[in-house]
This record gives structure tokens, C-alpha cells and sequence, in this order.
């Protein structure tokens, strides 16, 4: 089976921030804005799935839909989420459930810093581990980085000029939640959260939602003119070996991050490279893992990242745009909706549509990629 | 009835002047675990067995809590009284790296690399005044 098989036809985005309307509202929003986008109604999608942190049941949005009786699956991946929703639904396609479907995620978080939950006990961790403050995400993302600079090269300076970059993407993404460029120094000299990463390093919690609507690739046409296809949408977890978020313990023998299990699959499964790709969306809950993730990602060897970014070699104009709408950093994490929101932006530039942000030469294929607890990693290719 | 010294958790460390971590070693493949559970998480086995883990390892990375964490699951020290604390994973000799608080929180004091020892203190005081004692690392003397 030819994984051409599926093909976006439809994306829709309820922009990140802070907003009045519910989680519900806003995924209705962007489910809304896909369909329209892709010229369908409601009653042509044969099968949905919509995922959400704060809502338990992201499905009872198709009472605002219409009731037609769809298979209607909810899933929930942490931070992996958006990227899984996608592939679910197709999978659905490539089973039989239908032509058409579409993936919803959506999420609303309270203001201040992630809470990991009130109890350890849904996430198999025990409860001392939460009580002496060691659930506590930015310590993981802080020391996986710190590691790695030490390992690799990586200067405090290096951090700043990632963030720096995200921030002026953001600054030309008329979507974004922070549209403010920084200077290097604000970013510089912000307060320092967990060593080495600073405020601004990392990403805030936020609200919205993203949904896309795809179908099997040779009816594509019917709805567009510029289909964007699913190469490849790879799923995988943590292996024992891999350091993860939320590890009371990791083996000192290591082995490939899901992250790097997931990437080479993909591109394994799509036939093409990192050189092919024109336009990429790697996890940036902190600078650091987008950093980190270039490398594990493909597109860069260990240590040279440092090299990369401060040539500007991740900007817009640059050989690997690297989250072009200004990333998790510009637009906060709703952590259902922002693996959709990574494809939201792929397919934008891969139509040749993002207004302000456009990469320039018309890139051919585009890459996105979400990492969460407990060590979940999802990736797609996508072409034109 | 006040002042009295209760572990985070029982049976998650030795108690005494020289405490131990407790842990799992997988009896077909020899992969040992922190905290202790009852399977391999490495080949699937369900013959574990509880085993001690060293007092002493070399720091393989580390941070600085520079805020309170979210409160629930966090019930230590809040606001004013919340102190920054380190942490850091310990690697042990037992193949293991072994995620913990740290008696030091002054960044130029860690180097990757130095030699930490395992001790017990105190993190917070419960409401009837007892000490709850969880293990922390400090650098070797
Ligand atoms: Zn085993």
C-alpha cells in the first residue's frame, strides 16, 4: 500500500492566546474553518477524532456538528497528541471507516506554570515523587539540556538566539499569540526558571484549537487544487534506554530517543531524507529540546546546531526553517491541538499560502514533530 | 508527640547513619530499577527481586527548582519559606541512573562529573509536627 494514500484537504486553526470561548467552542471553530477550507459540509465526513488535556470527552462537540452517526474517537498521547489525531483518523480511512475524516484537537489551560495534575496516579508515577517536588517538567527539559551542552557544545548564548528566532517568527505570523520580537539581551538576561533555561526559553501554557480533514489521496482533487500528501505519520514510544520526562530513574546504557525511532521510520517510510525537507516544526516546549530535536530529528549532526543557529540557518530564510509561525515558544502550548497546529503551519507553507512567513522557493515536502510524556513521539512528512 | 522523623514513603530507602536507596534487580537479566517494582521494564520479566543500591555515584546532569513547583502534588515548603533546591540524576554503579533532590543549590557548586553521596533530610512538617525525610544527594566529603 502506497503511503500517498491520504491527503489533507482541509486545515483549520482557532488562533492560540487566551480566549473567551470554551474548549468546545474553539474546536468547533477550527473543525468548522477545515471543512469550509475544504469546500465539504459536516455531512461528508465518515469518521472523526479529537483530543484534548482539560476535556475528558472532546467528542461531545459533534452535538454542535451534527448527530449523523460517525465513529467519533477520542485519544489522548500527552504532548504527542495533535500528531497521533492525524494518524488516527487516517488509519480509520486506510481501515474502511470511510473517504473522509477529520482530526480535531483542542485544549484550554489554566495561566501560571504546567501542573503535572493534583495526584501522581494517573500517570504510574508514586506519590512521593510528586510530594518532594521532583514531578516538575522543566527539570527534565532543563537537565536533558544541560547534559547535552556539556556533551556537545552547546552555549547559553545558542539558547537565547533560538528563542530570539522564535519570537521574530512569531513577530511576522499575524496568528501567533506573541507577536513581539525580542532582543537577544531580554531573552538573555530573563529570570532564570531551572538551569539553563530561562523564562523566555521556554513556552507557556495557552488555548486553542487546530483541526485538519483529510481523505484517501485519489479523490483529493475533487476538493482541492492543492492537496498536501501524507507521506509518512509515524507513532513510537519510549524504549528502555531513552531519557525521559518524569523519570524517577533511566539506565545509564542508552538507547535512540522515540523521538529518533520515530524520524527514521518515517523518512524510511516516506523515501525521502532530511535534505529534502524544506520547512520543519520540531517539539520546542524550550529551546533546548528544539535544539536537541533538530539532531535527533535528522537534520543536523550533535553539536552542530550551534553552528546552524547562529548563522541563522533556522530562520525563515534559512537552509531549515524551523517553526515558521513562531513555534510553541510565540504561540503556547493548548496540548491537544499542538501537534495539529505544527501541520496547520506545514501545509500553509507547502501550499505557498503563509502570508508574512512565507519560506521562500516553494518548498516540496515539509516535516512536523511532537514529543510528550512518557516519552511519546509523532512525526509526519508531508509533500505537495 | 512533636519532632518525630517519618519517611516520605516506607520502604523507599534504608534508614540508619549510612541509608540505601531501595531498588529492583531483574533475576534473567540482571536490569536493576528505581524505586523498586515487581517487573523488568527492560525484558518484560516478572522475577524481581529487592536489592540496595550504592550510597555513592558521579553527577550525570542537574538543575536548580528555582520556583515552588504546582502544589498539589508538591507539598513542601510554599512562598516565603519555599527554598530552591537542586536536582539531579545520580549515576550509580548498579547500571542505573537515579533521579534526586540535592543538598546544594548555588550553580557553581555542581560540576558533572563530582562524586555524590546519599543522605536523608528533612523536606517539609506534617501537621501533627513530625519530620517527613525523603533521600537527597550531597557532594562527597
Ligand atoms: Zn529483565
Amino acid at each position: 500500500m502506497s503511503s500517498d494514500d491520504i491527503a489533507i484537504i482541509g486545515i483549520g486553526l482557532h488562533p492560540f492566546g487566551r480566549h473567551e470561548a470554551t474548549t468546545i467552542e474553539m474546536g468547533v471553530m477550527a473543525a468548522n474553518m477545515a471543512l469550509k477550507d475544504a469546500g465539504i459540509n459536516w455531512k461528508d465526513v465518515d469518521l472523526a477524532c479529537a483530543g484534548s488535556l482539560e476535556v475528558i470527552q472532546p467528542d461531545t462537540m459533534i452535538k454542535y456538528m451534527g448527530l449523523t452517526g460517525i465513529p467519533f474517537t477520542t485519544l489522548f498521547n500527552g504532548c504527542a497528541t495533535g500528531g497521533n489525531l492525524m494518524r488516527t483518523t487516517a488509519n480509520g480511512i486506510l481501515a474502511g471507516d470511510g473517504d473522509i475524516g477529520i482530526a480535531v484537537g483542542m485544549d484550554k489551560h489554566p495561566r501560571g506554570a504546567f501542573s503535572v495534575g493534583s495526584t501522581m496516579a494517573g500517570l504510574g508515577l508514586p506519590e512521593w515523587y510528586g510530594n518532594t517536588g521532583l514531578a516538575v517538567n522543566p527539570q527534565f527539559f532543563s537537565m536533558k539540556t544541560m547534559r547535552y551542552m556539556h556533551d556537545f557544545g552547546i552555549t547559553d548564548e545558542c539558547l537565547s538566539l533560538c528563542a530570539q528566532k522564535a519570537f521574530e517568527n512569531g513577530s511576522r505570523n499575524e496568528q501567533a499569540w506573541r507577536r513581539k520580537a525580542l532582543s537577544f539581551d531580554e531573552i538573555a538576561n530573563s529570570q532564570m526558571v531551572t538551569n539553563p533555561l530561562r523564562k523566555r526559553h521556554f513556552c507557556s501554557p495557552s488555548e486553542g484549537a487546530a483541526a485538519v480533514v483529510i481523505c484517501r489521496a485519489d479523490v483529493a482533487k475533487k476538493y482541492t487544487t492543492k492537496p498536501i500528501y501524507v507521506k509518512a505519520n509515524v507513532f513510537k514510544t519510549r524504549l528502555h534506554g531513552s531519557f525521559e520526562v518524569l523519570a524517577p530513574a533511566t539506565p545509564t546504557a542508552r538507547l535512540p530517543a522515540p523521538s529518533v525511532q520515530a524520524s527514521q521510520a518515517a523518512f524510511e517510510k516516506a523515501g525521502v531524507g532530511p535534505e529534502d525537507i524544506g520547512v520543519a516544526q520540531l517539539q520546542d516546549t524550550e529551546v533546548g529540546h528544539e535544539i536537541m530535536h533538530m539532531a535527533e530529528n535528522g537534520f543536523c549532526r550533535d553539536g552542530e546546531q550551534e553552528k546552524l543557529i547562529r548563522e541563522g540557518q533556522t530562520k525563515i530564510e534559512g537552509k531549515i526553517p524551523v517553526n515558521t509561525d513562531g513555534g510553541l515558544l510565540a504561540n503556547g502550548e493548548p496540548v491537544g491541538a499542538s501537534g495539529l497546529r505544527q501541520i496547520y503551519e506545514v501545509a500553509l507553507q507547502l501550499r505557498g499560502d503563509a502570508t508574512g512567513r512565507q519560506v521562500p522557493n516553494h518548498p516540496k515536502a515539509g516535516y512536523t514533530h511532537v514529543y510528550g510524556f512518557p516519552g511519546v513521539s509523532c512525526v509526519t512528512v508531508l509533500s505537495r | 508527640m512533636a519532632g518525630k522523623q517519618i519517611p516520605v514513603h516506607p520502604g523507599l530507602f534504608t534508614e540508619g547513619k549510612s541509608p540505601q536507596l531501595v531498588g529492583s534487580k531483574c533475576a534473567d537479566c540482571s536490569e536493576v530499577t528505581f524505586p523498586k517494582q515487581s517487573s523488568c521494564p527492560k525484558c518484560t520479566s516478572e522475577k524481581a527481586e529487592e536489592i540496595l543500591l550504592s550510597r555513592k555515584g558521579t553527577l550525570w546532569t542537574w538543575t536548580i527548582q528555582h520556583f515552588a513547583p504546582p502544589s498539589p502534588p508538591y507539598d513542601g515548603p510554599q512562598g516565603d519559606d519555599f527554598v530552591p533546591y537542586g536536582v539531579g540524576y545520580i549515576e550509580l554503579e548498579e547500571g542505573v541512573r537515579v533521579e534526586s533532590r540535592l543538598t546544594i543549590n548555588d550553580e557553581k557548586l555542581f560540576k558533572i562529573g563530582m562524586t555524590m553521596e546519599l543522605g536523608i533530610e528533612k523536606y517539609r512538617t506534617d501537621a501533627d509536627g513530625n519530620d517527613v525525610m525523603t533521600f537527597v544527594f550531597q557532594p562527597a566529603s
